[in-house]
């Protein structure tokens, strides 16, 4: 039996950039928060002195608890999914979630990620859109969305100008501090980049390029380049994280506090209305029930998703028939395509590569999902270029060219010799769904809990081969024309095929939003369509993936959700958008 | 390329330390499957190496304490590991190989702690896969590694009638691709799987910060031009020229008083 705890007025399920955006803003509105945080308490101070690559990127200290849950893998529905027993899953544990960790990437997404739909049929024509192709529109314009990425930068102090971003999108204000440092590396990115008559930037960051203190009144020390970033906490409190910024401004209010331990498994509810969470206190495996007025699942996508598949609020989405809509449009940065880097080999050339910043780096945007015409392309949708001097650690900087042995004299000859004389040109791409790529619970693994995990099923189609072979081309080029000596460029063809999201945490879909509760399962406030006392607040929401790191929209989206939820409880209930009559695909 | 193509390694000059060892093995047939008491074994460990070479005698005495087998028991299958470790990250014109940097120490700590019991990973079953790779096994990483080694030694016996420590580099180098291209059995896991697990163990015994064991007076690093726990690069950070810094290790970084 569990144990029914004193009502709330809002719980918040997860401590990161979802859960503490809702935190601060409900906490300040004189709301009564709890925060339910799976994993141990984290603050600044366990961050010091643990520059530990083996502890915490190669062994991944603060990546999900294995031991607890995992997901399985599988590309298509006839196949039975196998566990990632073992691999890094970046989804952080603990308070402040997987920002506690993160490199610092601040994105925007484009006009045109939010009525991709719509942009993509009046440009093409609808025939363009393959019939598997899920793309629909976000219920939300980019308009309508600007403000609040414009609070959000301003909430973590992201270092960045739009001088150099012709591309855009276009921006209310500027960033709240000037960007990060030049280096020679993002230099000769940069001049090679202009030589080729791209448009080069540096990238906005959540690395401090000076101390700034944030509307909040919560204060981040400026960024002195040491290279332990993504991972990693910051060792001098640099980086913004939900730590230093929301969470902190939160507690200041008296009206949040953080239960930490606390792993949910459900949402309890009449089938109308959700009455709180049941979880289960992974020190003493006790489970409690936690009554609240407004509960708010803010996790990371797989457990938004999870929860809310074993809660069963909302139809299980059905690839057969394209029905139901939790656990639809799963996409990601799957990583064994988005990782897979261009290497340029310099035999002239020394960088000091050991220097750097979670986003110390540069980017075009010049092959952007509004920049290509693709009406010559044979994909949609598209990509930055991007090269990061993020600091290269020694157990994972053994990078030799192709042809190369592993091991052995030459590999140890090589790999030492190139240590600080190569670079790695990245891309991150738009992805987009498929109806026959999605989330739903595993029949055969179990998490510590006894309920399923969450099983991936995901098959990569010529959209996403052919995206990638295309940025890996023009980031051959880039790297050619940075006078680069050897080039290693990845093969992609039929066989290249997802295996799971080990090494990666930019992740989407599954309780993804729009104006249709036939299509979605959130409106643009995040609220769940057919239970509107709940709210489900990430990543989770994004209906695709824009060509850019989450965190920015998932903030963007945090805040619109909170304005939705304040309102909400002023007015005692009710939807807060009018769900669309008809279908918009 | 022409810079780093030029720099081979003399082959004599290759792993110091190893052939007094080696030496010493072969002429007390331990490692050949002879019988021998702890007692005497352990009696005759310190004396040769005393009487043989005073260059040991040194590093000997430097070496710490913490070098002694916390998972291993069978020394025979030790110096299997180390002599597998070296021919994967030989010592060179560079620097120190494996066995000098400690990367056999490393392994032997990391197995006998939660790493080496996969503590902090997905256990549950249904184990369905065949030949699957070290993290899909149903075995630990202990016993995959103690499986590998003895296999490894199996199989020089059966290849080259001699133990794997005692074999030729080159026999030895056959012996390791044998695994990495997957073409040795091995019970619950695949051969490529155990040498994936073997050559990653390796590079995280050469580089990560000496406090696990290995990456010996921060050998690894120099090697590497890594400048370890530096609180700043601010004050370089925009530098053209590469800066070389002698490295500074958690041991001298972090919060001692």
């Amino acid at each position: 039996m569990a144990k029914k705890l004193d009502k709330v007025d809002v719980v918040v399920v997860g401590t990161g950039w979802a859960g503490g955006v809702v935190a601060a803003e409900l906490a300040k509105e004189g709301h009564n928060v709890l925060g339910l945080e799976r994993g141990k308490d984290q603050k600044v101070e366990d961050f010091i002195g643990a520059k530990d690559e083996l502890r915490y990127s190669v062994r991944g200290e603060m990546y999900q608890d294995l031991t607890k849950d995992t997901l399985t893998i599988r590309n298509t529905l006839d196949e039975t999914a196998y566990p990632n027993r073992a691999s890094n899953i970046a989804g952080g544990t603990d308070t402040g979630g997987t920002s506690a960790h993160f490199n610092g990437y601040v994105y925007r997404f484009f006009p045109y990620d939010f009525e991709i739909r719509s942009k993509t049929i009046e440009k093409y024509g609808k025939d363009r859109i393959p019939k598997s192709m899920t793309i629909q529109d976000w219920g939300i314009t980019y308009d309508e969305i600007e403000p609040y990425y414009d609070k959000f930068e301003k909430t973590l102090g992201i270092s960045g100008s739009s001088k150099d971003m012709p591309h855009g999108p276009e921006r209310s204000d500027e960033y709240p501090n000037p960007p990060m440092r030049d280096t020679p590396t993002l230099n000769l990115f940069k001049k090679a980049a202009r030589e080729l008559e791209l448009h080069p930037y540096h990238i906005p960051s959540a690395n401090m390029s000076q101390k700034y203190e944030n509307p909040d009144g919560e204060t981040i020390n400026a960024c002195v380049y040491c290279s332990f970033c993504e991972g990693y906490g910051c060792d001098f409190d640099a980086k913004s994280s939900p730590i230093n910024t929301v969470l902190k401004t939160a507690e200041k209010t008296g009206n949040y506090e953080i239960r930490n331990h606390a792993y949910v498994n459900r949402v309890l509810h009449d089938g109308e209305r959700a009455n709180g969470v049941l979880f289960t206190d992974t020190q003493t495996g006790e489970k409690y029930e936690q009554p609240a007025d407004v509960v708010v699942l803010a996790a990371f996508v797989w457990s938004n998703t999870k929860i809310m598949l074993l809660s069963e609020v909302s139809e299980p989405y059905n690839p057969e028939t394209g029905k139901g809509v939790i656990g639809k449009n799963y996409t990601g940065h799957y990583p064994n395509i988005t990782y897979d880097y261009v290497y340029g080999f310099f035999n002239d050339k020394k960088f000091n590569s050991y220097a750097g910043a979670g986003t110390l780096g540069a980017a075009v945007e010049d092959y952007g999902p509004e920049q290509l015409d693709h009406s010559e392309l044979d994909f949609l949708h598209g990509y930055k270029l991007t090269i990061l001097q993020s600091g290269k650690r020694p157990i994972s900087n053994n990078r030799v060219p192709e042809g190369t042995p592993s091991w052995g004299k030459e590999f140890k000859e090589k790999s030492l010799f190139y240590a600080n004389r190569h670079i790695a040109m990245t891309h991150h791409d738009g992805v987009l769904p498929r109806d026959h790529n999605y989330l739903d619970l595993d029949p055969n693994y179990k998490d510590a809990f006894g309920d399923p995990v969450l099983r991936t099923t995901v098959k990569y189609t010529d959209q996403e081969r052919n995206l990638i072979k295309h940025a890996n081309q023009k980031a051959a080029e880039l790297v050619e024309q940075m006078g680069a000596d050897i080039i290693d460029v990845p093969v992609i063809d039929e066989e290249t095929e997802y295996d799971g999201p080990a090494g990666g945490s930019h992740f989407a879909g599954g309780v993804i939003m729009g104006d249709d509760p036939e299509t979605s399962a959130v409106n643009n406030y995040s609220q769940v369509w057919d239970m509107e006392n709940l709210f489900v607040v990430g990543s989770s929401s994004f209906p695709h993936f824009g060509n850019a790191n989450p965190s920015g929209t998932i903030g963007a989206l945090a805040y619109r959700a909170v304005e939705g939820i304040n309102e909400y409880i002023k007015n005692d209930g009710g939807l807060l958008v009018e769900p669309k009559e008809k279908n918009n695909a | 390329m022409a810079d780093n193509k030029d720099k081979t390694t003399s082959k004599n000059s290759n792993v110091a330390q190893d052939p007094g060892r080696r030496k010493f093995i072969k002429n007390t047939g331990v490692a050949a499957g002879g019988v021998v008491g702890g007692t005497l074994l352990g009696g005759l460990i310190g004396n040769p190496f005393k009487s043989e070479e005073p260059e040991l005698e040194k590093k000997e005495k430097a070496q710490p304490p913490t070098e002694a087998r916390m998972f291993f028991t069978r020394y025979e299958d030790f110096v299997v590991l180390e002599q597998a470790t070296e021919r994967i990250y030989p010592k060179d014109d560079n620097g120190p190989g494996a066995i000098i940097l400690g990367v056999p120490y490393f392994i032997d700590k990391q197995l006998a702690g939660p790493w080496g019991q996969n503590a902090d990973d997905y256990r549950l079953g249904p184990f369905n896969e065949s030949n699957p790779s070290s993290s899909m096994s149903r075995l630990t990483r202990k016993e995959i590694f103690l499986n590998g080694i003895r296999k490894m030694n199996a199989l020089s016996q059966k290849q080259f009638d001699v133990s794997f420590n005692e074999a030729e580099e080159e026999q030895q180098i056959e012996i390791l691709e044998y695994f990495e291209d997957d073409e040795v059995d091995m019970k619950g896991v695949s051969s490529s799987g155990f040498f994936d697990l073997l050559r990653g163990s390796v590079l995280e015994g050469a580089f990560s910060d000496p406090l696990y064991g290995g990456n010996r007076n921060m050998e690894g690093w120099k090697m590497k031009e890594f400048p370890g726990a530096v609180p700043s690069y601010a004050d370089i950070i925009e530098e053209e020229e590469f800066i070389k810094m002698d490295p500074v290790s958690l041991t001298n970084y972090q919060q001692k008083t």
